[in-house]
């Protein structure tokens, strides 16, 4: 199949697709690699019986036991550097950090360590592994359990960061990730886990680095990731409405980025608007909107627009939480004055 | 600088000395003398601006290195540390591409990537030598939850100094080592400073401590002392090849030189007779020469061995002056694998 066939309508076309939830096809990748691969383990906080807070890996240590689902201490620097040292030493670890904002606690051993070993190494050795982690608002959980920080690992050479944002692309892209030979973060967006959308019965891997058109469109391009993805596609809707047409993009990867693709989208429409949950300052959205103006400038009709999570620390009050996230009205907003229509 | 007794901080624990032959002994006299001389070219290519940035020298530590190392095999894991040559020639390591590394020639064990800090050896189980004080902690674990899985008999040990142990990731590590049974052996190197301060003014509580909470089993041991380091090291090998677990291994030790090249007024952290006690008494070759003469070894042997590797080290070095630098093409390759 095609990646750029649009995938709600998959299910109706191939009967050898069903509907499941992010969850379940994050769920689907990580077992069925676990099966083939007897390298594949997951470490992590209540991953076990509980299945992670979110229950996504729910019942996998019914099959694969607690040798491979393994419970940890609440350690995540420790955890993420055993996953560096099983690494590269025949592994295949998934180290699962709750919630992103915890991240912060991995980031020796990320930055320092698992992005560096290949090269410092001079490219003897290898760290295959995969940080598995969250993001995303509106959970009203407050600033430190809400957080996108997935900018932080793009910012490194040396790490992958994959941010899907279907459950299509959770799975070929969670796949890929583990049989990748470098080290993967994957920040799944909590607030996408119960989201429904076809997913084949049979496999297929997602190669990272790859955008995806969710939408196609003529007027605007839309560059938007992970958690914004939906947010865009319901603004590009209403913008049908008013007679412009939007163009959905998904890098689906902020590192490696598809810079081509991103470059293509904005010449074809001679405009983009790039949203994207991380705060708005140094982050993938000034990054992306830096490469469309470089890649695209003289096909522009207008400058590249950002949308980011507002520079605050995200507040626990559900109305101010709000007020802190990208949302499709704001980004109408932004598409029609951006196309002269407002 | 505190006023402080010299010597070493606390009596080391008894130790039944391992029953080798003497020509065994002395081949770790040559591994020590390897080092020694390894490590006096390194400051002399610096002293002589012939070596870009800067290096941290091994000089007085060398019977933690051989004795550890000597009873590993090949196929065991260690992780090294900033002040980490000894480890890397210890567990087999060549001199010539060594010194390519520290000289950041192409010819060096990481493509001149890595330099004096980085060096890793996947030939010789070295997973490499970390500049992250304490940073390697769980990659050593972890290599050890790697040999579990695996159903090896492997042993992965992590060298670390005692400045390490003000780094959290240790306890973390150490925790899940003891809870799992991981064949891992925590190797401090207490050269009792942390960088330019005594450990007595960053460390509470005693040191063995910080890992007997865990239940981990820990030994001291007199790490100037090469068949001591050797002997508890056989036994701990041993131990976790049994699966019987993680060990700490506290060896009192000393740097000679000061925390790194460059640092050469070392009088307002330490004083001259406190170097003076370490460099005379404790010397790890001069300790091992004397027994070895006490069994009956004549005095010019260690001459005989102190020379060859002297002019070992000389080719090693005329070897990595001679070696070009990496293409500029490699600037950017081994980012991704």
């Amino acid at each position: 199949m095609s990646m750029r066939e649009p995938q709600f309508s998959l299910a109706v076309k191939n009967p050898g697709v069903r509907e499941i939830t992010f969850a379940e096809a994050v769920r689907e990748a990580i077992a069925e690699e676990m099966r083939r691969d007897p390298r594949v383990f997951v470490i992590g906080e209540d991953v076990a019986e509980a299945g992670t807070v979110f229950k996504v890996l729910k019942g996998m240590v019914d099959e694969f036991g607690p040798q491979r689902i393994i419970d940890s201490p609440i350690s995540e620097a420790g955890i993420a550097g055993i996953g560096v040292g099983a690494a590269m030493t025949g592994m295949r670890p998934i180290v699962d950090i709750m919630f992103g904002d915890f991240i912060t606690l991995t980031m020796d051993q990320m930055v320092n360590q698992a992005a560096k070993t290949h090269y410092m190494s001079g490219g003897k050795l290898k760290v295959p592994m995969v940080l598995r982690t969250t993001m995303g608002a509106t959970r009203r959980s407050a600033a430190q359990h809400s957080q996108s920080l997935h900018a932080w690992l793009s910012h490194v050479p040396g790490l992958k960061v994959v941010i899907p944002s279907t459950p299509y692309d959770a799975k070929g892209l969670m796949k890929a990730a583990i049989r990748d030979e470098n080290p993967v973060a994957i920040f799944e967006d909590k607030m996408s886990y119960q989201l429904k959308g076809p997913v084949p019965t049979t496999e297929y891997v997602l190669p990272i680095g790859v955008a995806d058109v969710k939408r196609t469109g003529e007027d605007v391009t839309i560059v938007a990731t992970s958690s914004m993805v939906q947010v865009a596609l319901k603004a590009a809707e209403i913008l049908a409405e008013s007679g412009i047409s939007a163009e959905v993009v998904d890098p689906r990867s902020t590192a490696p980025l598809d810079k081509q693709t991103l470059i293509e989208s904005a010449k074809k429409t001679s405009r983009a608007i790039v949203v994207d949950e991380g705060y708005q300052s140094y982050g993938v959205t000034a990054e992306i909107a830096a490469v469309i103006a470089d890649g695209a400038f003289y096909y522009l009709d207008a400058p590249v627009k950002r949308l980011g999570a507002m520079d605050v620390p995200i507040p626990f009050s559900p109305p101010l939480e709000d007020l802190t996230v990208p949302t499709p009205a704001a980004l109408v907003d932004l598409a029609k004055s951006l196309c002269g229509k407002v | 600088m505190i006023d402080r007794p010299i010597g070493y901080q606390a009596t080391p624990d008894p130790v039944a000395i391992a029953e080798l032959d003497p020509e065994q002994w002395l081949h770790m006299y040559e591994q020590m003398s390897k080092i020694r001389a390894f490590e006096e070219a390194a400051n002399e290519l610096y002293t002589s601006a012939r070596m870009p940035g800067l290096t941290h020298l091994y000089i007085g530590e060398e019977a933690v290195a051989v004795g550890v190392c000597e009873a590993l095999r090949q196929d065991d894991y260690i992780t090294s540390t900033h002040r980490g040559h000894g480890h890397c020639l210890a567990k087999g390591a060549t001199l010539d591409r060594m010194f390519a590394e520290l000289l950041g020639k192409a010819a060096g064990y990481c493509r001149g990537k890595g330099g004096s800090m980085h060096i890793a050896d996947q030939d010789t189980g070295n997973l490499g030598a970390n500049a992250i004080v304490g940073g390697s902690a769980g990659i050593a674990t972890g290599a050890a939850l790697s040999i579990k899985m695996r159903g090896s008999d492997q042993v992965a040990v992590c060298f670390f100094g005692d400045g390490a142990l003000g780094q959290g990731l240790f306890y973390e590590s150490a925790n899940m080592a003891q809870l799992w049974k991981l064949p891992v052996i925590y190797v401090c190197e207490n050269n009792q400073y942390n960088e330019y301060t005594h450990n007595s003014e960053t460390a509470a509580g005693t040191l063995t401590g910080r890992a007997e909470a865990f239940g981990i089993h820990t030994v001291s041991v007199d790490g100037q002392d090469v068949r001591a380091v050797y002997s508890v090291m056989s036994e701990l090998v041993a131990r976790a090849r049994r699966g019987e677990g993680p060990a700490f291994l506290l060896c009192h030790t000393y740097r000679f030189h000061g925390h790194h090249v460059g640092d050469i007024d070392r009088s307002y952290y330490r004083s001259k007779e406190e170097e003076q006690w370490w460099r005379e008494g404790r010397d790890p070759l001069k300790l091992l020469a004397g027994w070895l003469q006490e069994q009956g070894m004549e005095a010019a042997i260690f001459a005989r061995i102190d020379e060859a590797v002297r002019r070992e080290v000389e080719a090693a070095v005329q070897f990595a002056l001679d070696a070009p630098y990496p293409d500029a093409s490699e600037v950017d390759r081994h980012v991704y694998a």
